[in-house]
């Protein structure tokens, strides 16, 4: 074996996932297929909020192929209540959310009856002799309505459309002092209601999910970011033995938080399976997938900022108003209280008061997506530092320095009681400056004005930070949240000197494979072609928490990284015994262990050998090199960057057309700078969706119509602009790697980079906000209104 | 119905209901679930294939259309174990993350290339405009769609999907 001469770590290795992806040759759940499939078809409410006065089943079970049609009724005493992992607060209300309707149902697509065939064709076509009488309900659809006295109830029996109210302020938690202090001292107060819009995530493989009864063993292939946490969730849920339960995630399209849930569809396939003694799929169609599968975002943040004339910001309140949908989903009520941490970003201000009420609606329910939280925080502070700036005509750059935490004042504890422990901001606003051209294009911004152009430029910025690398499972513990943060892995080192990895992240894009062979090459120094990387099955990857909020690399690598210390230890021993020297005598590097002061040595992979043959082995050493490990992160991760957006409005039509987009990201060590940067695009690009393209829209009745791709406007190559990414790099001080997370970061940070651009290109002509997304039709109105005042 | 197609370089004769969409007789009928199914309405264009040489959405297409046709799908691009070099390309380019588009991608990007062998960044996403990617941004997309127009031969029609790779094996093998 020879030492790997150039570290594979900071490599642009091209994916080992690649191969099967580009050929065709991929194991999509709907792919798979076994001995005497049957299928299922959900007929789906169209009703916002009603009774179900009676279902008449009789004629689509008389249909040929049709084996079962069950409801809500049928189900009662076996579907349980799908899972909220996450009581936000000690008195939290959260009704109870049957798989199948029962007696009411709360959204237009939940799902009331479910038919199973012989064929998908023979479900669908069944679905339509179902006959359901709807007694409809009053409807709870705005927000502010809601919470309002006298408002409708969504859940008459919880007696209020709040689920829960949950506070963080800084005079009471001891990290700063009192906002309403701030706000009566303050010399200028900005204040502001955003609105979020409702979003979703639109992974582009619809669910899917298949379950193999097979005696008392159930196995299910699910299109889900989180088979561990669903295998769990499932037993408990449905009363199935843990144990006797094993899920699959198989190649898996996409995820971006929209897959981490457990669905109604995943508990109904399980027990329909476990009725007939038959294998059971499901696969959504799109349109189908957008109306019931979980949206996100969709808050109303009251807003006021508290400062001085010379630009310091002293104080921050925040009010929210969290729209859960019709029911609290597995993390639905937390979504919101992850931003909590986020208002403050990486500015220094004392004062802080964060209020979060979660409230239902009569509409599909919310959950994570990607950023889940810290894109709302995000937004609403660059945001208002912009206008901050605008008020006290400061260059809005300015602004943000002379309030950010400085680089030699890290680690640095927040006004919300965060530890940031690296980062350096000035650093990399200074290359996003050189990169954007940011003084020639202010040249440009102040011709174009004087000039009276009809397309104005606007310059946005946004110096984002985040937490995410989800999460030290005693922070998770004092949020309230069910389940810990760790991360599991295991590294069995084969007789042929191959090498398997197994990880409890659950890769559906990201990169794992191809990210973890690198570090464990270089950490036992073998070839990064020897490394196998297997997860995403519960009997391969037997403990795992699963991929979501930008965890992997931060807390499923270090697992891996945790496990090779064990394998090496191990292999030390076995090393001395085999070269007769101490323990201490011996140095590792480059896959060999070398007797110091000496040309002896020996490889791993021979040691792997000499494990298997166990022929002479010290006494009392087990065979075996293997070794798992469960690592739980210290602290959450920081990555920050520095994202300058230039924008052109045609100011006669409303059209904006991004002209330069630059983003300089710090997520510290970086294992792929390919992978890292694919990360990025994505996020920017779903980012700049949020601000420009993408909203879920539901009518009076409470019908979704954005139900397909028709009017749910993803961007396609010709929406999007050329991102110009760089990259600095603080080393974060919380992991061995000094790595941070990258998955949500593009997305956290791009929204309010582009609605400051545009704001900014408009500002003289009297705008000071147009609402998301910003169609032409809103900036053309925004400036219309601006104009007549 | 009974329809006669080739399909990746075979030839099968099978009977359809007259409703089948091309897709699903690709996927169910023959097993080719390397082609997917991504939307409802067209928009996606996950499920590109060719016919006769030219790109379209077989979630547009009944079966019986095919009939008579020479159907090629992204398991048919490979040839003697040798990646077709929009395949190379999108692997070299890191142009897909979850892969789920890919497919359909790499399918719409070979029929842009016969239309154009030589496409500027503006062309490359005007000719993707139909196919939706979720992970990507579409930047190492349209990189890809680029360098596989380096790599080719221009071609048009049914000669572009078995264009072979200009470059050096060595080099054609990528890896870094």
């Amino acid at each position: 074996m020879t030492a790997t001469v150039e570290p594979e770590v900071g490599k642009a290795r091209t994916r080992k996932e690649d191969a099967r992806l580009i050929t065709g040759r991929t194991r999509w759940t709907d792919n798979l297929t076994l001995p005497g499939l049957l299928h299922m078809a959900f007929l789906r409410s169209p009703s916002a909020h009603a009774k179900i006065a009676n279902i008449d089943t009789t004629a689509a079970k008389a249909r040929p192929g049709v084996i079962a049609v069950l409801t809500g009724a049928d189900l009662a005493d076996e579907q349980g209540s799908l899972p909220c992992a996450w009581p936000v607060t000690a008195d939290q209300k959260a009704p109870p959310a049957p798989a199948l309707a029962v007696d009411t149902v709360n959204f237009a697509g939940e799902a009331v009856a479910v038919v199973i065939a012989r064929s998908k064709a023979e479900a669908h076509d069944a679905l339509e002799l179902i006959d359901v009488d709807y007694d409809d309900l009053p409807l709870v659809l705005d927000l502010e309505s809601a919470v309002a006295d006298g408002a409708d109830l969504v859940h008459p029996d919880l007696g209020t459309n709040t689920s829960a109210v949950w506070i963080f302020d800084s005079a009471q938690a001891g990290t700063g002092t009192d906002v309403a202090d701030a706000i009566a001292d303050a010399e200028v107060l900005i204040e502001r209601t955003y609105r979020q819009q409702r979003l979703i995530p639109s992974f582009m493989e619809p669910r899917s999910v298949m379950v193999d009864p097979t005696g008392e063993h159930y196995t299910m292939w699910s299109s889900t970011q989180i088979p561990h946490i669903l295998r769990l969730m499932l037993a408990l849920t449905t009363n199935t033995p843990e144990h006797k339960l094993r899920v699959i995630a198989p190649d898996v399209g996409g995820g971006f938080g929209g897959k981490l849930q457990v669905t109604p569809e995943e508990v109904v396939c399980l027990l329909a399976a476990k009725r007939l003694g038959k294998p059971v799929k499901w696969t959504e169609s799109r349109s189908e997938s957008l109306l019931s599968a979980h949206h996100g975002r969709d808050q109303l943040q009251k807003l006021t900022l508290a400062a001085r004339r010379d630009g310091t910001v002293t104080g921050l309140k925040v009010e929210l108003l969290a729209d859960m949908g019709a029911y609290l989903r597995l993390v639905s009520s937390g979504i919101p209280i992850l931003g909590a941490f986020m208002f403050n970003a990486i500015y220094k201000f004392p004062a802080y008061h964060f209020a979060c009420t979660n409230v239902f609606t009569n509409k599909t329910p919310t959950d994570a997506y990607r950023g889940a939280g810290r894109p709302e925080a995000t937004f609403a502070i660059e945001r208002l530092m912009d206008e901050l700036a605008a008020e006290l005509d400061m260059d809005p750059l300015e602004l943000r320095e002379k309030n950010w935490i400085k680089h030699e004042e890290f680690p640095f504890t927040t006004v919300a009681g965060m530890t940031y422990d690296s980062g350096d901001y000035e650093a990399a606003t200074a290359r996003a400056k050189e990169l954007f051209d940011y003084d020639g294009l202010r040249a440009e911004q102040r011709d174009r004005r004087e000039r009276g152009d009809s397309v104005q430029l606007g310059i946005g910025i946004s110096t984002f930070t985040e937490m995410c690398g989800l999460a030290p499972s005693r922070v998770l513990g004092a949020l309230s949240y069910a389940a810990g943060g760790w991360e599991h892995a295991a590294i069995r080192m084969l007789p042929s000197g191959k090498v398997e990895v197994v990880t409890g992240s659950s890769a559906h894009g990201q990169g794992h494979e191809t990210a973890w062979s690198q570090i464990v090459a270089d950490q036992l120094g073998v070839p990064f072609d020897s490394v196998e990387v297997l997860h995403g099955d519960t009997q391969i990857s037997p403990k795992g928490l699963d991929t979501y909020g930008s965890r992997s690399l931060t807390v499923g690598a270090m697992a891996v990284l945790k496990a090779g210390e064990k394998v090496i230890a191990k292999a030390r021993r076995i090393a001395a015994h085999m070269m007769e020297c101490a323990e201490d005598d011996l140095e590792f590097a480059g896959g060999q262990f070398t007797v110091r002061g000496t040309d002896k040595s020996t490889g791993i992979a021979d040691i792997a050998f000499a494990v298997f043959s166990a022929h002479d082995l010290p006494d009392g050493v087990e065979p075996s090199l293997d070794s798992e490990a469960t690592f739980d992160p210290e602290n959450f991760s920081v990555p920050h960057g520095t994202h300058l957006c230039a924008t052109e409005v045609d100011t006669e039509t409303g059209m904006v057309k991004i002209r330069k987009y630059v983003c300089v990201d710090d997520v510290g060590k970086v294992v792929n700078p390919t992978i890292v940067d694919g990360q990025v695009h994505g996020g920017l690009a779903q980012g700049l969706a949020q601000a420009l393209y993408e909203e879920a829209i539901h009518d009076e009745s409470g019908t979704l119509t954005t139900g397909s791709f028709v009017d749910y406007l993803v961007p396609s190559a010709v929406d999007l602009p050329s991102f110009i990414t760089d990259r600095t790099e603080t080393p974060s001080t919380t992991n061995v790697l000094g790595v941070k997370g990258v998955g949500e970061a593009g997305t956290i940070a791009s929204t309010p980079a582009v609605v400051n651009a545009i704001v900014d290109a408009v500002r003289h002509l009297g705008v000071t906000d147009i609402p998301m997304p910003c169609s032409p039709m809103r900036v053309w109105s925004a400036i219309q209104a601006g104009g007549a005042r | 119905m009974r329809i006669t197609v080739n399909v990746d370089g075979t030839s099968y004769a099978d009977d359809v209901e007259p409703r089948q969409l091309l897709v699903h007789y690709l996927r169910d009928t023959l097993g080719k679930t390397g082609t997917v199914v991504g939307c409802d309405t067209s928009n996606c264009g996950a499920c590109t294939v060719h016919l006769d040489g030219h790109s379209v959405k077989s979630c547009s297409v009944l079966a019986v259309q095919a009939d008579g046709c020479e159907v090629t799908t992204i398991e048919g691009l490979a040839r003697d174990g040798k990646l077709h070099p929009v395949q190379q390309a999108f692997h070299d380019n890191h142009a897909l993350q979850c892969g789920f588009c890919t497919p359909g991608m790499i399918m719409q990007s070979i029929d842009l290339l016969a239309n154009n062998p030589d496409p500027d960044e503006d062309a490359v996403r005007h000719g993707l405009e139909g196919n939706l990617c979720r992970c990507t941004g579409y930047q190492n997309i349209v990189k890809a769609v680029r360098d596989a127009a380096h790599h080719m031969r221009p071609g048009a029609g049914p000669e572009v999907e078995r264009v072979t790779d200009v470059r050096t094996p060595s080099h054609a093998s990528g890896g870094e």
